[in-house]
């Protein structure tokens, strides 16, 4: 296992929002790189950097940019998802906290290659200090040319707006954000048009997680090639993971694509700790699948991950040890959906209530294996049926502990909880 | 056009690239179920009722907003589809209100009828969300326990009428479609025009019910108690009886109403034809005083409620006269309590309305006159139906009758008032006929029918040119008068309806089950008045018998002090 720093290099070494600083310490050598470059150049080293969406999606960067670049009307937005609202990831947090002008400059060059004057850095409320930071950052970049007006010389104009989020999980997807932007209710759009051809305002918009755009000036400034090689074949450069739930040393840590899961969480977070043995891993968010012990050898790589039937999501690994119930976890997941469904679709919007209540049925001694088929049948239909990503994502917890923990599920069909997590009237619990 | 190429179930079809999955299934008579979408108006795919099946694609799809693509494979009922089609019901059912027997809506409820269809037996659900409950304080009843948030209602407020009162508030299971800050319609910019009723796929939005008042009127020995009926009424009450769209049922009406047990059956058609004495006279008075133009009609009080509170500016452009329904009342219990000797604090004046926003009109404080409410109940097309199905009376059966003398002679051009333009063509028979003291034949106006929202006509009247337009549905209103503030527009005389090709389309007409229909219901209805208007004898509303004799006996002439005290009114800005 080797430790790598793309991301977080500077982390803690400089003042976050100090453009001195961060010169100093190599920042804003990518932008400078670039302005000598033709576009399609830029395009050409993102492409082969192998880097994917890191919000989730894992859509390849250097695609979309190519695809948006060769649209030809205009304006076009620069937009930033720092909505950051999967539960248990907390990265973005960090590159905006700790190093905010990597962002800035990765969506600099961006605007360089568009041709766009204005981008939006869209940041979940809850962050309202790192909001001032990156303001601040902003302020310290138009002050020394890297931002405002006639960028570098270039006679490239580029402003960037931060807006606040409102707490809202769904405007992470990222048309129910442009439409947060445009201050309408943040709900998603029917697609198509996509993004990239009707963003915000219904012009070109390039949309990005905090994560992607910073990676950016360091693929410029060093090649395409020396980023895709720190990964795997398929996933190129490196990963902020976040680590948290029942493991020693909770945190975000910077691993090149291929480290497994094992490695990330015993050698790099120290294991289980209280002596307890790990009894599921869910990975990417509340949103993401929960699998068991058997697949911690799978490396950190969409590729590989997908053929486990996984996806690395935001980059949470929340570790749950045998303490826990699955049916209780799910419960608790679920009752997160349930109070961020957007409401404009039936199955999101009702089918979340419903995993809820059925759940709250086996919790509490009251369920039957017929609700343990009807939770099976709904989650399908959330997955295949629901308007956006929220719907399609939301029951992947459930689908996926009744996979692996079926037994565990039928047990509590029958009155008992053998973690004692549930109150199955008196049993269990006491 | 450009044509492509799909497989739907099996079977070809070659449709235009811009058709969704669910045009061209219909085009191969393959019925994909819906709930939230409405063409045209409310294509937002969020109830999924509709999703399918596309070969190679993840997941499901909703047809209702998917465009087709060269070579897509379809499979629109396959057992992934209907489980999903069934799950997705079951939970819309679980947290509506299921009072079904007692819903004003069973029977003709598109969740029922889908519930019915997909085979949803039980719900397997308990916890119900709190949507609010039925609010009966204005003239829309709304219960959101019922409500199933398709939007189509927010939709037809915004879209078409322009009001957006109601829309969705709240988020994930606490999302209910509801009014500012949850408080009474009343309160707010409502017009009271129904479309929201008729829009509604199940019972969460109704018209105040009157039935009760009505029916304790009838059965009060005390009381003289007279009806009217309004133009668009007989040509839709059919309907509720399994009769075509269109049809005139005007002689079984009036059956069943005698039978019902009113004093007197009368007809607002008369009362259209004095409308047109009265505002003929206005038009005529200030296109030759001088006085302010355009001149806007006054019958719709969807409309008159709209300009009060969106158009300060156009109140004094307002026609002064009251409408059909309230001159008819206030005739009722002046002139007709007169001549039949009868107390006018004794004469109860219902009317049978196609519209929801006639109850508020009847209702309004400017509408009486010595105190005494021009109309004292209001019940719409529908409500009308249930009492008659409430007495067992067989209407499809029913012999002919005709209305009772001194109120009930009427005129093709009182007739028509029933349809988009129809006030505007009524006026120009009379109209033309007093400037050129003539006996005109050339009686028929086409360039002012129509169904479009707006439409404008030049027309030439013993040397003078008119220029007129004649509107449907108020957001159509707002951008005409938008035109005329701006100066981009000007006209001498104006006919707005609030609903969508008139009263034939008003709120209080029966519910059109099958939406796609919809239009074709309505030009139905509309055809049948002008049907109405073709078999008429007299056809201008100068020529009705029954208006000579009453001015000539009891209000002089039109425009004259009386009349001044009867029928004419003025507005409120709101």
């Amino acid at each position: 296992m080797q430790s790598a720093k793309v991301l977080s290099a500077r982390f803690g070494a400089i003042k976050p929002d100090s453009v001195e600083e961060y010169v100093a310490a190599g920042g804003y050598e990518g932008l400078k790189k670039a302005v000598g470059m033709q576009p399609e150049d830029i395009i050409e080293e993102i492409k082969k950097a192998n880097l994917f969406g890191r919000g989730g999606a894992a859509y390849p960067t250097g695609i979309k940019w190519e695809q948006a670049y060769a649209i030809k009307k205009g304006p076009k937005y620069m937009v930033c998802n720092a909505d950051e609202g999967e539960p248990g990831t907390f990265k973005d947090k960090h590159i905006l906290a700790e190093d905010p002008l990597e962002l800035i400059e990765g969506m600099t060059i961006g605007a360089f290659i568009m041709g766009s004057n204005e981008g939006y850095i869209y940041i979940r409320g809850e962050y309202a200090a790192i909001q001032r930071t990156v303001k601040s950052a902003i302020e310290n970049a138009k002050k020394a040319g890297y931002l405002g007006e006639n960028i570098l010389g270039t006679g490239l104009d580029f402003d960037i707006k931060v807006i606040s989020g409102a707490g809202a999980y769904v405007c992470g997807e990222n048309t129910a954000l442009v439409e947060s932007i445009e201050g309408k209710t943040g709900r998603p759009r029917q697609k198509p048009p996509y993004i990239k051809n009707c963003g915000l305002y219904m012009m070109p918009t390039i949309l990005n997680n905090v994560e992607t755009y910073s990676c950016i000036p360091w693929i410029v400034k060093e090649g395409g090639d020396s980023f895709s090689s720190m990964g795997t074949e398929f996933s190129g450069g490196t990963k902020l993971m976040c680590l948290s739930g029942n493991v020693a040393n909770r945190g975000v840590y910077e691993v090149p694509f291929g480290t497994t899961l094992r490695e990330l969480i015993y050698d790099m977070g120290g294991g289980i700790p209280d002596g307890r043995k790990l009894k599921f891993v869910h990975l990417g968010g509340s949103s993401g699948a929960c699998f068991p012990e058997s697949l911690l050898d799978t490396a950190i790589c969409y590729n590989t991950l997908k053929k486990s039937g996984l996806s690395l999501g935001s980059g949470a690994v929340l570790v749950v040890d045998d303490s826990h119930c699955a049916v209780d976890y799910a419960k608790i997941v679920m009752e997160f959906f349930e109070e961020e469904s957007c409401g404009k679709c039936t199955p999101c919007r009702e089918g979340n209530q419903r995993l809820v209540e059925l759940l709250e049925r086996l919790t509490t001694g009251k369920g039957t294996l017929d609700d343990i088929e009807r939770l099976k049948s709904l989650s399908q239909t959330m997955k295949t049926t629901s308007f956006c990503g929220l719907g399609q994502s939301a029951p992947t917890a459930v689908i996926t502990l009744l996979k692996y923990f079926e037994e565990e599920f039928k047990a509590h069909a029958a009155g008992q909880c053998e973690n004692g997590k549930c109150n199955m009237h008196g049993k269990g619990a006491e | 056009m450009e044509m492509i190429n799909i497989k739907i179930d099996g079977l070809d079809v070659s449709v235009p690239k811009s058709a969704t999955i669910l045009q061209a299934a219909r085009q191969l008579q393959i019925e994909i179920p819906t709930l939230c979408y409405m063409k045209g108006l409310n294509e937002v795919g969020s109830c999924r009722i509709c999703v399918v099946e596309v070969e190679g694609w993840r997941g499901l799809h909703p047809a209702c907003v998917t465009k087709v693509s060269e070579g897509l494979s379809v499979k629109t009922s396959s057992s992934t589809v209907r489980e999903s089609r069934k799950n997705i019901l079951e939970l819309i059912m679980a947290n509506h209100d299921r009072e079904c027997l007692s819903c004003p809506r069973n029977q003709n409820c598109e969740l029922q009828k889908l519930c019915n269809e997909m085979g949803v037996e039980a719900v397997p659900y308990e916890k119900r969300a709190d949507r609010g409950t039925i609010d009966k304080s204005s003239y829309i009843v709304r219960d959101p326990g019922k409500c199933v948030l398709c939007g189509r209602c927010a939709a037809v407020c915004s879209d078409i009428q322009n009001v957006g009162v109601i829309n969705y508030a709240h988020r994930g299971a606490h999302t209910s479609v509801t009014t500012p800050y949850g408080d009474s319609l009343s309160e707010h910019s409502c017009i009271n025009c129904g479309q929201c009723i008729k829009i509604c796929p199940v019972g969460a939005l109704q018209e105040r019910d009157d039935t009760g008042k009505v029916w304790n009127a009838v059965e009060d020995n005390e009381l003289h108690v007279v009806v009217q009926t309004a133009p668009a009424v007989r040509v839709a009450l059919g309907e509720e009886f399994g009769m075509q769209p269109g049809t005139d049922v005007e002689g079984k009406m009036v059956t069943a109403l005698k039978r019902l047990g009113f004093d007197r059956v009368f007809d607002t058609n008369f009362s259209a034809d004095l409308t047109i004495m009265e505002e003929g006279t206005e038009l005529l008075n200030r296109l030759n005083n001088g006085g302010r133009l355009p001149l806007i009609t006054s019958c719709s009080p969807g409309w008159i409620k709209f300009c009060e509170h969106n158009y300060h500016d156009f109140i004094d452009n307002l026609s002064s006269c009251k409408s059909p329904q309230q001159m008819f009342g206030a005739v009722a219990k002046s002139y007709y309590a007169h001549k039949a000797g009868i107390d006018a604090k004794k004469v109860f004046v219902v009317s049978v309305m196609p519209c929801t926003a006639k109850k508020f009109e009847a209702d309004r404080e400017e509408l009486k006159v010595d105190g005494l409410r021009d109309v004292d109940a209001v019940i719409t097309t529908r409500e009308l139906a249930k009492m008659i199905k409430q007495s067992g009376i067989q209407f499809a059966e029913l012999p002919d009758s005709g209305f009772d003398s001194l109120m009930g002679v009427s005129t093709g051009a009182g007739a028509i008032f029933g349809n988009t333009g129809g006030v505007m063509e009524a006026a120009l028979r009379t109209v033309a006929d007093l400037l050129t003291a003539k006996d005109l034949n050339d009686i028929e106006y086409t360039s002012v029918r129509g169904m479009e929202g707006i439409r404008e006509a030049n027309v030439v009247i013993n040397g003078m040119d008119l220029r007129v337009a004649v509107v449907n549905g108020t957001a159509n209103a707002s951008k005409l008068l938008d035109k005329i503030r701006s100066g981009e527009a000007a006209y001498h005389f104006i006919e707005v309806m609030a609903c969508p090709g008139g009263c034939v389309n008003g709120g209080g007409q029966p519910i059109i089950m099958d939406k796609s229909a919809a239009e074709e219901v309505k030009r139905m209805r509309i055809e049948g008045i002008y049907g109405i208007d073709r078999d008429r004898e007299l056809r201008k509303s100068h020529k009705n018998p029954e208006i000579k004799e009453m001015y000539e006996e009891y209000m002089d002439n039109p425009g004259s002090h009386k009349a001044h005290q009867l029928l004419h009114t003025h507005y409120v800005k709101r």
